[in-house]
């Protein structure tokens, strides 16, 4: 039953990813892996529709992920049902864990262990992040079997990175998508 | 049960206005909850939204949890959630079937070569301020350079690497705290 096993996948998701929507990314490379659902590549579309749309990120990638995974099945009205497991899937351990957070606000506030788990759960949530840049950055930049290396990727990425950490720090990241979607276009990026 | 409504369509009205992650999220509901409705005061949003940044999920329905429970019960924290997700249900499912039939066309496939690019800038960047707040000494530097060499080398389940790192906390305050008052 493969909405049932959509639901535990994103449920996991929701229960174990700590500090906003980049950190369910690890998560879900791990499902691309053991799953097959989408690809890795899939997976970098995803995160850039993610970030263009309306709606948290994290939400925005479990509903896709979901989409595609029932799409599989049997088109537009399956794929839908399974967004909408996913993102049921990703939201009930929140809703479980701040329904009893709220019920105890002053203890769990201050207690040690809370903010000790804290302590070590954020660099840790940094550290999968990153891992999984390295997976983006595996599929973007490295060629096909065969294909010669693209020299033009790694340039724009450079250009990115300074205009995002300079001149474009305020503007919203739709803009550096939609400017990297014309790029890509133009410069007939995909070789 | 009207009451409910308003509390899910205004949830939607947050969810289709906030663009990219929880902090997006914040200018809006300071308008709409606490200004527009007064569900809850400047000091509550601001401990709802530090306490749905540490507890795990994301942060736009966790905030949207406590302040649908805080206003109706148990009820009111399912469907403020709800209607916080009901319009990314929406707009990704159309956008994704779009994309789905397109995706053969070559210059979709150049376009997104691009795109992919920026995104990996896009992740770079939040590695980058995210590290800044969460490596806060050698513990924590420790913490990221082990789950890190993990986390690239191995398939492990990031379930692992999430129980690992918090019992690690938890006990290196402890010490750490030990250790202070010895001194």
């Amino acid at each position: 039953m493969i909405y049932l096993r959509l639901f535990w996948e994103f449920f996991k998701a929701g229960l174990f990813a700590v500090g906003g929507g980049m950190a369910t990314l690890p998560f879900l490379y791990d499902i691309s892996d053991r799953t097959g659902w989408f690809t890795h590549a899939q997976l970098a579309d995803m995160v850039a529709v993610s970030e263009s749309t309306p709606g948290p990120i994290g939400v925005n990638m479990a509903t896709y992920v979901g989409f595609l995974t029932g799409g599989h099945v049997g088109g537009m009205a399956t794929g839908i049902l399974g967004a909408a497991v996913a993102t049921l899937g990703l939201i009930t351990p929140s809703i479980i864990v701040i329904l009893i957070v709220s019920a105890f606000l002053e203890r769990f506030r201050s207690s040690r262990y809370v903010s000790g788990a804290f302590y070590g759960l954020r660099p840790a949530s940094t550290a999968m992040i990153l891992a999984a840049l390295v997976m983006v950055v595996k599929a973007t930049f490295l060629p096909a079997v065969g294909a010669a290396f693209d020299w033009r990727l790694p340039a724009l990425a450079v250009v990115l990175l300074v205009l995002t950490n300079t001149a474009g720090k305020k503007l919203h990241p739709i803009v550096f998508i939609l400017a990297s979607a014309v790029a890509g276009a133009v410069l007939g990026l995909a070789g | 049960m009207k009451q409910l409504l308003i509390l899910f369509l205004t949830f939607a009205k947050v969810g289709v206005m906030t663009f990219g992650g929880g902090y997006a999220m914040l200018p809006i509901l300071q308008r709409e909850i606490v200004e527009n409705k007064g569900w809850a005061t400047e000091e509550e949003l601001a401990d709802y939204f530090a306490i749905g940044q540490c507890t795990p999920g994301v942060i736009a329905v966790n905030t949207a949890t406590f302040i649908g429970r805080k206003r109706f019960g148990i009820a009111g924290g399912v469907v403020a959630t709800l209607g916080v997700v009901f319009p990314s249900l929406i707009i990704i499912s159309l956008l994704a079937g779009v994309i789905t039939q397109f995706s053969e066309l070559a210059w979709v496939k150049n376009a997104f070569a691009g795109v992919r690019v920026c995104v990996c800038v896009l992740i770079a960047n939040a590695v980058w301020k995210l590290g800044k707040k969460s490596i806060v000494d050698k513990w924590t530097a420790g913490i990221f350079l082990v789950i890190a060499a993990a986390a690239i080398l191995t398939d492990w389940s990031p379930v692992v690497f999430v129980l690992f790192a918090g019992v690690c906390g938890v006990v290196l305050q402890v010490l750490l705290r030990k250790g202070a008052a010895a001194k």
